[in-house]
């Protein structure tokens, strides 16, 4: 099957962003396609090369760039959602990039499912 | 950024629904949402709003939000119609708790109950939201 996943909570005051990467990972080890992962809210803090958990913590920006890097993912970050909120592209992380959120509305009509991790 | 012309992805069109859930102010999730709900309808994407819970409260009249130093956005669902999103339905349990009825609310709306409304979210192809 072919997924879209939307991300709407940065890696710390939630646990979506950790979900939706077991989640991919799972999904792609049975055999499934990652059409897309698009980072809206503050989903977009994902994506903050400048972050930096503390030694025993886990590190989701650097999960995500090994994953994308991995499984040839194509990591977005909404442009408007991003810009409020300081992520400019000399701070992304490898393997995100930041467009509009047309790219999740054509995530929508590309895959069979768009599953949403959020509060 | 990305296309805007009618041929996108080959005319395809699914059924968006995006689901409120929330209170206007207080968190940034009802007007990021709205954001969502305006791209989808560039699409030429069949686009539904819907309102339950505290989500209610965004089409409230009268929103004054002077005194939080917050925008008030309300007035951009009425233009929702010039983007042809003119699916917008409110759950009827979440304006009676609330005691609302439709003369509260800046536009008009569809009302359904808890049911109606599970069978229209069935129905849909993508569900959003935050």
């Amino acid at each position: 099957m072919k997924f879209g996943i939307l991300i709407n909570e940065g890696p710390f005051q939630h646990q979506a962003s950790d979900t939706a990467y077991q989640f991919a990972k799972a999904a792609i080890e049975k055999g499934h396609e990652i059409f897309r992962v698009f980072f809206y809210h503050d989903g977009v803090n994902n994506s903050n090369r400048l972050s930096e958990p503390q030694s025993d913590d886990r590190n989701l920006v650097k999960l995500w760039s090994q994953l994308a890097e991995e499984h040839d993912l194509d990591l977005v970050v909404c442009v408007a959602a991003a810009l409020r909120r300081g992520i400019k592209d000399e701070l992304l992380a490898p393997g995100f990039h930041i467009s509009g959120l047309g790219q999740l509305i054509e995530a929508g009509i590309e895959a069979d499912r768009l599953v949403v991790f959020g509060d | 950024m990305y296309e805007e012309d009618d041929g996108f992805q080959g005319g395809v069109v699914k059924r968006f629904m995006y689901v409120n859930r929330r209170a206007p102010y207080g968190t940034i999730y009802a007007l990021e949402c709205l954001e969502m709900v305006l791209i989808a309808a560039a699409f030429d994407q069949d686009v539904s709003v819907v309102f339950i819970d505290d989500g209610v409260y965004q089409l409230k009249k009268g929103q004054d939000t002077k005194g939080i130093n917050m925008k008030n956005f309300s007035p951009t669902f009425r233009a929702l119609e010039g983007y042809e999103v003119e699916k917008l339905y409110v759950e009827k349990e979440s304006l009676e708790a609330r005691g609302l009825t439709v003369d509260d609310l800046v536009v008009p709306v569809e009302v359904l109950s808890s049911d109606e409304l599970r069978q229209v979210m069935a129905a849909q192809d993508v569900v959003l939201g935050s």
